[in-house]
């Protein structure tokens, strides 16, 4: 599946590893289970760290453990549940992150926008039309009405600012 | 009236544009019907049993003239030339095509009206009081917060997708005409020394689970009215059941939770987030309120002499008796119109009576149409002194029956005859009752009774509220009707009890005609309406003479 960052396709450096499974050198990625047996430093290691964290979960666990993440992978396992919105706003807004936050699952164009509203900046893009059809799907609306951390200003802003 | 700016119509072009894509996408195989379906449900597109259904959105049910002669330009070409108005103060058009779809809401979107989020598992359009800033009982007008809400909950990027649909209602009233107590959740504006603020209920809802809001707090000052729906959508969002779509609505997770631990995490989130980017200052209510078009209303005197020489004439005086409310401002009424013929389906009006109405609103009603949720029309504004001519206008066309309120101003759900969903055929029974109480005379001598009729388990006809409730389930085949007693929907909301056994479509006239021969027998005096005498008597006297004897 294509990986969306910037607005273009790239290389995804981060490499799935199963629990059991020694960690690679590089950029590693592995489950939330892992994360929280092994803690602050999975098996000692100084190579890039990222999370799949699954959208039951608290990301309020997350929290003492973003330091050490450079990618926390939100899932979206149907296009209609949309928890990791939530989680995605809470890790941005509440918590802080500043890694890579990457939306993974049954990712289409049309949430695309919403899920950069949310605070996502990478896109797991299930279908490879999607993918290319990314920067139009980010610009298709111009007026947002509601504040989130994304820093888009909102309608009611704009006037505000208008009328001096 | 809100005005829109040119955000508001950008933002509905950019609307349209996204839309076009996807029924092309569709169209062509790019999206199938499952990724499909949650994007045209947020624009209001529904597949029904015999062509796709385009559900429109009028916020807080408040029309304009031109809008409204936009809905029956979309009626005449696009549908079969009439429209069918919702208990959520929405329109229905039920034939649309779908390659057509996106000229039909070009064509609204012209005049600021769309489909957005009247349908999907997102926040729906917020409604409130019919009577909104017409109303002699009303605090403050509830719209200027409506607005508010709806510009905060349109394609709100966390709350498009969640476990299921979501209804906020706002009453700022005494008496609650918005029926908060039965949605996601209500919101009562009230004062608390001299501040506005509203009482917050959550987990109310309708459906086959009905339950009544809790109040999860007394007073929410209005600065924090966003902060505190964001801390409950949240909560709602990340812990709300997604396992089984029967048990996903919030009223599922207060209950399961409790009223009392639900409201803790909620004001748990709400303390996060209350004094961010949500919080309403002055500037943002002037905002909003700068464009509302208010009404210039004339100085008139209260019932000036043609209107009370007019009511020497009893069909007039009749309408008048029901149709005609009190206004805040002097020499003014609010004029209900009913969309409840005898022997028709309720709350369905054509593209040529739409634009008589329109007409009419602009010459009698400051150009100003509301939807009730009680499936009819209201001119919130209009002199006393037209009101004579008014009603000869409105008769010729269709929609002064003398009914509002009684029994045969009837809600129904659109039942088998269109919705996928019914397992009965729900206006047919309500054509039924409206023949057999044809009589207006007799209707006026029953008096304040709801009739309420779903035609299948999800109440979208709110049989749980009406004084009667009629719901429609199959057994073997063939359609049967449970009735209940009791229900209301006001500031005393409570669940009507099933008063016995379902009955064929054939026995429901009968029975509702015995329930009523049983009010009237047992009622202390015609000053005591039906749902009075169920509260002093209780369901029994009528259990026992609702059923023939076999």
């Amino acid at each position: 599946m294509p990986l969306v960052k910037s607005g273009a396709v790239t290389a995804d450096p981060f490499v799935p590893t199963a629990d059991d499974a020694p960690l690679p050198q590089g950029p590693a990625l592995i489950s939330a289970d892992r994360l929280l047996r092994e803690g602050e430093a999975p098996a000692g290691r100084n190579g890039a760290l990222g999370v799949v964290w699954p959208n039951a979960r608290d990301v309020a666990e997350l929290a003492p453990l973003l330091s050490r993440l450079s990618l926390i992978a939100l899932v979206f396992p149907k296009f209609r549940d949309g928890r990791a919105f939530s989680q995605a706003r809470l890790l941005r807004e509440r918590y802080g992150f500043t890694g890579e936050l990457r939306a993974t699952g049954n990712v289409l164009r049309d949430q695309v926008l919403m899920m950069a509203r949310a605070g996502f900046d990478a896109f797991e893009v299930e279908k490879p039309a999607d993918a290319e059809a990314f920067a139009a799907a980010l610009g298709s609306y111009s007026v947002f009405y509601q504040p989130t951390g994304d820093g888009r200003p909102t309608a009611a802003a704009i006037r505000r600012a208008a009328r001096g | 009236m809100y005005v829109y700016d040119e955000f508001d119509r950008t933002f509905l072009k950019e609307r349209v544009a996204e839309f076009r894509d996807q029924v092309a996408r569709r169209l062509s195989g790019a999206l199938n019907e499952e990724e499909f379906k949650p994007l045209r449900l947020m624009n209001g597109v529904y597949l029904q049993l015999h062509a796709y259904m385009l559900r429109v959105c009028i916020p807080y049910g408040t029309l304009s003239a031109p809008q409204l002669r936009a809905l029956a330009r979309v009626a005449r070409r696009y549908d079969r030339g009439y429209g069918h108005f919702t208990t959520r103060q929405n329109i229905q058009f039920n034939w649309i095509k779908l390659a057509e779809l996106p000229d039909a809401m070009a064509e609204l979107a012209e005049v600021g009206i769309h489909g957005i989020q009247t349908s999907g598992n997102c926040i729906r359009n917020t409604t409130t009081d019919a009577w909104a800033g017409a109303a002699p009982d009303e605090i403050e007008d509830p719209r200027l917060y409506a607005e508010i809400i709806r510009q905060w909950s349109t394609l709100h990027p966390e709350f498009t997708y969640l476990p299921r649909k979501f209804k906020i209602a706002i009453t700022a009233a005494t008496h609650d005409r918005a029926a908060i107590r039965v949605h996601d959740v209500g919101l009562r504006l009230h004062k608390r020394d001299g501040a506005i603020g509203f009482e917050v209920l959550v987990g109310g809802g309708l459906g086959r689970t009905p339950y009544i809001g809790k109040t999860i707090r007394e007073f929410l000052p209005k600065e924090d009215l966003l902060s505190y729906l964001e801390a409950i959508l949240r909560t709602y969002n990340l812990g709300g059941r997604r396992d089984n779509i029967y048990k996903a609505r919030i009223k599922i997770q207060v209950h399961e939770m409790g009223a009392e631990a639900f409201a803790e995490k909620v004001e748990a989130e709400w303390r996060a987030l209350k004094d961010g980017a949500l919080r309403l200052d002055d500037a943002a209510f002037a905002d909003i309120a700068s464009r509302f078009a208010v009404p210039d209303f004339e100085t008139l005197p209260d019932r000036p002499a043609g209107l009370t020489g007019a009511l020497a004439d009893p069909a007039f005086a009749r309408w008048h008796a029901n149709a005609v409310a009190p206004h805040k401002v002097p020499g003014h009424a609010i004029v209900t119109l009913s969309l409840k013929p005898v022997g028709a389906p309720p709350g369905d009006c054509t593209a040529d009576q739409m634009d008589a109405i329109a007409d009419l609103a602009e010459r009698y009603g400051y150009g100003e149409i509301r939807v009730a949720h009680e499936q009819n029309l209201t001119f919130p504004h209009v002199r006393q002194k037209d009101l004579p001519a008014l009603w000869k206008a409105l008769d010729a066309i269709g929609v002064a029956t003398p009914n509002v309120g009684l029994v045969t101003d009837i809600i129904a759900c659109p039942g088998l005859d269109y919705c996928s969903l019914a397992n009965t055929r729900s206006i047919p029974i309500a054509q039924r009752l409206s023949e057999r109480f044809a009589d207006h005379a007799k209707a006026a001598e029953i008096g304040r009774l709801h009739v309420n009729i779903s035609g299948c388990i999800n109440a979208c006809g709110h049989h749980h509220v009406g004084h009667i409730g009629i719901l429609g389930v199959e057994k073997k085949d063939e359609e049967f009707f449970q009735i209940t007693l009791g229900g209301k929907a006001n500031s005393k909301a409570r669940i009507g009890e099933l008063i016995g056994p379902a009955i064929p479509e054939s026995e429901i006239a009968d029975a509702v005609e015995r329930l009523i021969e049983t009010y009237l027998a047992l009622r202390t005096s015609p000053q005591e309406t039906f749902i009075a005498a169920v509260d002093r008597l209780g369901v029994e006297p009528f259990k026992e003479r609702a059923y023939a004897p076999r």
